[in-house]
Parts: C-alpha cells; sequence; structure tokens
C-alpha cells in the first residue's frame, strides 16, 4: 500500500484548505419532477404496500417505490443502489429519515415492474436485498443505533436486534393491515442515540451492574470532578486508596444508588459497567411524536428486562411480536399502540398482550413519578 | 474464504429482512477481490476484522470499543468520532475505526453521480462501510485511520464539496422532513430553512462553543416526520392560522366510497364502509367538525391542526393559506434528568428568507444558555432548572395561555419586586406601632 496523497499538505494545513461549506444544495439532487412541482403537490395515495402516487397541481405525477434497508450498509449495496436509479430513476433517488430507500419513476407500470424486479433480489445468504413496503398503517423500517458495531456504551447489540425484529414481523412492512403505523426503534444504552423515548414500540439497551472502578488508571484516564459531577443521583464521591502499597487518587461509588445510566463512563473510561449477565434489554411502548388526535407521547417500560440472546434475540422478539398481536386485534382503527392501551387502561394491556406487571415499572425517579401512579378510584378489576 | 469463523453472525443472514452480515461479506470478498485494483488506504481486509470482532460481542455479550478518542480535521472540533477497537492485536484491521459524519443533503434526495462519488472516496480511504443514515441525520462513514482523515476532508470539500457534521458539544447536523418537494401536508419550505441555518451558523457546527449539543429540526406539518417534538432542542414545526379549505365534493366522493380514504394506508384489512362521522367527525380532537346534510363544516376557530381529518381525506381537506411554524424548544432523550419533549414557545411565526425572525430567537436561547447552562446540561434541563418565564423573558416573548397545557397547581409565585405595590422595602419600627410584639 503506498500512501495516496488527496492534496492535502500536512505542513501547511491552511494551504487551499476550504471549510465551513456546509452542505450540498439539495436542489441539485432532486428529480426534475419534484423540483418543478415543489410546493404544489395535491395529493398522494398508497397504491399498493410500498408503492406512492403524488399528484400535482399539474397533473403531473410521481410513483414512489419504498423499500426497506439495513443502515449499515456497504458502499457495494449503495452502487447496487445506484445501478437500479440510474435504470430506472433517471439517475436520482432519496432515503427517508427511517432508513427506507425510495425509488421515483414516471408510471404505474414502471412502478410495478420496478416493485417485482426488487423484491427479486437477494442476498447471497437469502434475505431480501430491496424488500418493498413500509407505508401505511403498518410496521415501517427501524430507527437505530451503533450497538457493538461500534459503540463504547452499549448495553446490547443494535444491527442484530434490528435484524431479528424485523424477520419476526416482516409481515408487518409488507401489508398495511394494523390499526394504525406501529413505528419501532432501537436505542442500545440509555443516552438513546435512536430517541427511543417517542416510539410505538422501544428496544432499548439497559445495563443493570454498577460501574467498576480501575484505581489503577482512573487518576490518570480521567478528571476526577467530572467524573464526580457526571453522576445524576450523586452516588459518585472523589476517594483516595491503596493502589499496590502506593496510594492513589479515585472514586467511590454509592452502588444502592447507582441508576445504571452509564453517564459517569461516558465521562471516565476508568468506569466500565457492560457485563455479560448485567446487560440486556427494556421494552417500552406506547410513544408517538405525531399531533394526530392525541397529542405526542413518551414510551412506557413495560418490560424492565430480557436477557441478551445473540444472535436472534428469541425472548425479544415473542414479546414484540405478542404485544403487535393484541394491538392489531383489539385496537380501534387510527387508534395508536399507547392510545389503545390509554382507552383500554394500562391494567387490562398487561393482561391483553400477556405480560407481567412488576414493581420495576413503577416510576421512582425524581418529580415526573408521582405524576404516573394512579390518583383515582377508577379502574378495572 | 472468510478470515474469521462467524457461526453467531451468520445466523442473521436467513429470514427475510435485508441482513446486515450478508451485505458486511459482499463487501469483504469485492476488496478481497479488488476488481478494479484500488490501492486501499487502510487495511483492505478490515469490514472481515469488523465482523471478528462483532462475532467476539455476540459470544462475550460485551462491546470491544475503547471510550473515545480525540481524533478530528484541523481547525474543527466535530464531525469525527474516534473510536478504537480493544483486541487490536486479534483485529488489527479495526484497531483505528474512526466514524466521519458528513453533513446530508435536506430532505435526502441523491443524485447517483454523488453517491458514487463518495463510495469511490470510502473504497478508497475507509472501510467501505457506511450508516445511510445517523440517528441525527448524518450520512455516517464508519470506520478509517487517523492519517486518513486530513486526506479525506480534504477530498470531501475539494471534490465533492461537501461538509462534515457535527458531534459534541456543538449544533448537531441540522435536519428536516422532506417538506414541499414530495408533501402536500408541508406548510413550509423545511429543506430550505434547513440549508440556511445549517449555512448560517457553520460555526457553531464545527466548533463546539457549547454546554452541550444543540439539535435543530424541521418538520414541515404536526406530522411529524423527522420528530422534532422529541429529538430537538429547537424544534420548529409547519403549521397555518387560518382555515382547512375544503373541497365539498370530494368529501362527497369519500363518502360515496369513490376515493380510498387516508390515502389508501388501511387498504390491508377490511375496515367496513368508510364512515365520515365516526372516523372523522367523532375522531377530531377539539370536536371542532360536523357534517350534515352532506356537507362538512369546520369551525376553524376551534381546530388545533391535528393533522387527523386532512391525513384521512387528504382530496377533500387541505392546510390553510396562511402558513408558519410552531416554534418549541427543549427535546431530548432520558440522560440525565428523564426524557423531554419541546415545549411551546412561539406559538406562530412566519417562516419566511432570509429568516430574520428565527434566527433572533435562536441567538436569545444561546446568549442565555452558553452563560447559564452547566457542563453537559441540554437546553431543556436549563430551562427546567431556571423556569419557563426566564426562556421568555431572553426570547422576549410574552406570557400567553398557550405555553401551558393547564395552569400551575401550587401558588408559590416567585413574585419580583416591581410587581408588587410599594414594592419590599419595609420599615419593621412602623409595622411594631401597630403590632405588638
Amino acid at each position: 500500500m503506498a500512501f495516496i496523497s488527496s492534496g492535502y499538505n500536512p505542513d501547511k494545513p491552511m494551504e487551499n484548505r476550504i471549510t465551513d461549506i456546509g452542505p450540498r444544495h439539495f436542489d441539485e439532487f432532486l428529480p426534475p419532477v419534484i423540483k418543478k412541482n415543489k410546493g404544489k403537490w395535491a395529493y398522494h395515495e398508497i397504491l399498493e404496500p410500498g408503492i406512492l402516487l403524488h399528484v400535482a397541481d399539474s397533473g403531473d405525477k410521481v410513483y414512489t417505490v419504498r423499500v426497506g434497508a439495513a443502515r449499515l450498509m456497504s458502499i457495494s449495496h449503495i452502487r447496487e443502489i445506484c445501478d437500479i436509479a440510474d435504470k430506472y430513476c433517471g439517475g436520482h433517488l432519496r432515503f427517508t429519515t427511517r432508513n427506507n430507500v425510495e425509488f421515483m419513476v414516471g408510471t404505474e407500470d414502471e412502478a410495478k415492474a420496478l416493485k417485482k424486479e426488487l423484491n427479486g433480489r437477494k442476498f447471497a445468504g437469502g434475505s431480501h436485498k430491496f424488500p418493498v413496503g413500509g407505508t401505511g398503517a403498518g410496521v415501517t423500517n427501524i430507527v437505530h443505533t451503533q450497538g457493538w458495531v461500534h459503540c463504547h456504551t452499549p448495553a446490547t447489540d443494535a444491527s442484530g436486534t434490528v435484524k431479528a425484529t424485523m424477520d419476526a414481523v416482516f409481515e408487518e412492512f409488507t401489508n398495511m393491515r394494523l390499526p394504525a403505523p406501529v413505528r419501532i426503534a432501537m436505542a442500545c444504552c440509555l443516552n438513546m442515540c435512536g430517541a427511543v423515548h417517542c416510539s410505538d414500540i422501544a428496544i432499548l439497551g439497559i445495563h443493570r451492574k454498577p460501574p467498576m472502578i480501575d484505581h489503577e488508571h482512573l487518576d490518570n484516564m480521567c478528571e476526577v470532578p467530572l467524573a464526580v459531577a457526571a453522576c445524576p443521583t450523586g452516588a459518585i464521591r472523589p476517594t483516595k486508596t491503596d493502589f499496590q502499597g502506593k496510594q492513589v487518587a479515585t472514586v467511590a461509588v454509592k452502588q444502592e444508588r447507582c441508576m445504571f445510566c452509564g453517564n459517569c463512563y461516558t465521562m471516565c473510561p476508568s468506569m466500565p459497567l457492560a457485563d455479560k449477565e448485567g446487560d440486556g434489554i427494556a421494552i417500552m411502548v406506547g410513544g408517538k411524536i405525531s399531533n394526530r388526535i392525541t397529542r405526542p407521547a413518551f414510551s412506557k417500560v413495560v418490560v424492565p428486562f430480557i436477557p441478551n440472546e445473540p444472535p436472534r434475540w428469541p425472548s425479544m422478539t415473542k414479546v414484540i411480536k405478542k404485544i403487535l398481536d393484541a394491538y392489531s386485534k383489539d385496537a380501534r382503527k387510527y387508534e395508536r399502540l399507547g392510545d389503545w392501551a390509554n382507552r383500554i387502561g394500562w391494567e387490562r394491556f398487561f393482561e391483553k398482550c400477556d405480560l407481567e406487571f412488576s414493581h420495576h415499572l413503577i416510576d421512582d425517579f425524581r418529580d415526573p413519578a408521582y405524576y404516573t401512579w394512579r390518583q383515582t378510584t377508577q379502574f378495572k378489576f | 474464504m472468510a478470515k474469521h469463523k462467524t457461526p453467531l453472525l451468520d445466523q442473521l443472514e436467513s429470514g427475510p429482512w435485508p441482513s446486515f452480515v450478508s451485505d458486511i461479506k459482499q463487501e469483504c470478498e469485492n476488496r478481497a477481490k479488488n476488481a478494479k485494483g484500488v490501492d486501499y488506504q487502510i487495511p483492505a481486509d478490515c469490514p472481515d476484522d469488523l465482523l471478528g470482532v462483532l462475532e467476539m460481542s455476540y459470544v462475550d455479550g460485551e462491546t470491544h470499543w475503547k471510550h473515545g478518542g480525540i481524533v478530528g480535521v484541523f481547525g474543527y472540533g466535530g464531525g469525527v468520532i474516534g473510536r478504537y477497537c480493544d483486541q487490536p492485536e486479534m483485529f488489527p484491521g479495526v484497531a483505528h475505526f474512526h466514524t466521519v459524519r458528513v453533513n446530508q443533503p435536506s430532505g435526502l434526495y441523491y443524485t447517483t453521480e454523488f453517491l458514487r462519488q463518495l463510495c469511490d472516496l470510502w473504497e478508497l480511504r475507509g472501510s467501505g462501510l457506511t450508516n445511510m443514515h445517523g440517528s441525527t441525520g448524518d450520512i455516517v462513514l464508519l470506520g478509517t485511520t487517523t492519517p486518513q482523515l486530513e486526506e479525506i476532508f480534504y477530498e470531501l470539500t475539494h471534490k465533492l464539496n461537501n461538509d462534515l457534521g457535527g458531534s459534541g458539544s456543538n449544533l448537531r447536523t441540522p435536519s428536516c422532513c422532506l417538506g414541499q418537494s414530495r408533501c402536500e401536508f408541508a406548510c413550509i419550505d423545511t429543506q430550505q430553512l434547513c440549508f440556511d441555518l445549517t449555512n448560517t451558523y457553520q460555526d457553531e457546527l464545527h466548533r463546539p462553543a457549547f454546554p452541550y449539543k444543540f439539535k435543530f429540526k424541521v418538520d414541515g406539518c404536526p406530522n411529524g416526520c423527522v420528530a422534532a417534538i422529541a429529538r430537538s432542542d429547537f424544534s420548529i414545526i409547519g403549521t397555518w392560522r387560518d382555515e382547512i379549505r375544503i373541497d365539498q365534493k370530494a368529501v362527497a366522493a369519500y363518502v360515496g366510497g369513490e376515493i380510498k380514504p387516508n390515502a389508501g394506508a388501511h387498504a390491508g384489512r377490511d375496515w367496513g364502509k368508510f364512515d365520515i362521522q365516526k372516523e372523522v367527525v367523532d375522531r377530531c380532537p377539539s370536536g371542532c367538525m360536523r357534517y350534515e346534510g352532506g356537507k362538512l363544516e369546520i369551525n376553524n376557530k376551534e381546530c388545533v391542526r391535528c393533522m387527523h381529518c386532512i391525513n384521512t381525506m387528504p382530496r377533500a381537506l387541505k392546510i390553510g393559506n396562511d402558513r408558519g411554524a410552531s416554534i418549541l424548544c427543549g427535546a431530548k432523550a432520558p440522560i440525565l434528568d428523564g426524557p423531554q419533549m419541546s415545549s411551546l414557545l412561539i406559538p406562530f411565526i412566519k417562516v419566511e428568507e432570509p429568516y430574520d425572525e428565527i434566527k433572533e430567537v435562536i441567538e436569545n436561547i444561546w446568549d442565555w444558555w452558553m452563560e447559564e447552562g452547566k457542563n453537559r446540561e441540554r437546553l431543556g434541563e436549563t430551562m427546567k432548572r431556571l423556569s419557563f418565564q426566564k426562556l421568555l423573558e431572553v426570547t422576549n416573548q410574552k406570557a400567553d395561555a398557550r405555553h401551558v397545557r393547564e395552569p400551575r397547581h401550587n401558588p408559590y409565585i416567585f413574585w419580583k419586586e416591581e410587581e408588587v405595590t410599594g414594592g419590599w422595602q419595609r420599615d419593621i419600627a412602623d409595622y411594631r406601632k401597630k403590632h405588638q410584639k
């Protein structure tokens, strides 16, 4: 391997340097029919799962074929997407905010032919490369985080749990038979880079063991005051300890106060908390972002812990399937998962989903906790 | 032949959903074959080693990535996430595995020409693996080595005419829904606003000067496809303040079954004949609709713009013409003080270039938050700590009943001295003249 210079001169880093130019202007990337009719779209229709029609005031039509994708994507795969877009879409395509890919064509026949072709393309291992779907009242693609592929704080993997879940609910991706859209999200620790806090169903990696303390290196690797300040419950204090006959500056953790957020580890690498037995998954449900009918809502924890079971997390997918099936059977048209649970009551939700309610599910974190307790005699037997 | 045995990951190749394992394996093969004779600038077997280290995590149940690492490009304090493997001897191809965040185009439209250029760059100087896209919206180029960072940045800016995104305690890459480009519900040009804000605040995006991260997200309507209300410190959500436009003929067509309700979104199940009373009028959260004598009436003054009727009958009902945005502040995920949704600050603001009015609000908030915010405190937490009233004060907004879901439950009002007749200075001697000890 010979080093290939881009033109950058390390001795003169400011020479010809271009900075602060921002992204390319989106106009450069819009397909002609989109550019022409921007701001003048009249209506849309989902013709069949995965195929959308948008009609402009001008009468122009654009047909969109939506396909699922793993957001961890190789350049080989992106090049294949480009080949398809070059062949059918004049060299244009777009991604959705939920990691789907959209191919836009001019006629319904082209869209249907493209759907067939896309559904026919498979990876060597047998899975779809471009499953068409993700529209309307169904399950669309999962927004998620990095997990064991790239992150330093995860309590589980992201790509694997997502693949296992989407395999389990695949029929709902290619159909539109649920009462309302179901948005599933995945975050591999409490930082929630995947923002699962407002999803119909959320898969969340959690830790359950307090951090270990690497006394040997802590003082060199961390700023003790930052580690102390990082703890939301004040469980960490500075201290000194004997390490191999030498006094070292370090921290002490009041373990019973730990809420396993991992914020100390983010600030101080000498306080790792990942652990095979301690880590696993919590399931949250009933969040939403849309203002449709009801207000946006937070997800609620309904299963406090499921052990990590790589590679396919069968206990986790079983729980998700159970919740989805109960919702599908019982909810009214247009009712989001959380609205359904609110209507029937959460005591019924646990019954209908065949989930156990335990003390872990009662909020005890600061003021908002009180507002989740029941201050009424209205409840169901 | 695979470099590492991955029996656990191999089980993720079956099943219908696209397998990231199969995709990584495809990249391994293509790099091994190297049909184009690329002089790879980082180890060619980098994706193989990624599978290897991931398999190890699947066995161990623990991650093998070390905590951070301060790497980046000259003059920027964000855009690159340093990452090192904690088993570099076993997996030298991913010993360094830094991520490069590339600022995505608003609305996520691409030409294949641009994507192919990006692929070529990442084939030569990176792992060949990406995220399309990261949670905040960036194009994420996953895995390269330190010596490549400046080279990648140089090519990105010189050849692709594109900049890095944000990371760390700075403005994160703003993002938006596709807006008016292909959606009839969009009340504002989300793409242009997002692009403009991104470029106006390049300094804040690249050079961390904030207490913590700060996110802008722009949604075109209250449906919220980019999750602004849940995921951004400064949420801009398109809305209107006049009347929903009604096409009574199209209403009749929905009632008569000539047009599929909800744009066909429920077509996969037999929900029975469309019932406008039950499915639209009775579902209206503010009860502002009436259907009588074949005519739909909306009392627009009472409408809360939830979008349900418009979503259900998009050919009959259209957003109003007097359009702008609501601005809400303070959303974040749970770390540390629990999850927060954005709270309404400005019920309606016009969204017109050069967006000076919006920028004034942003800059007032930043001035306050940079002064008062604690280290690693998100705006929403500063608001909770110092009060919503303070946010109103620094943004020069007058309190409005729309700011609350309901008035306060306690009478512990922090009166200010100037609000109380006669002020607070009193003489105890005068008091004692009237009141014995």
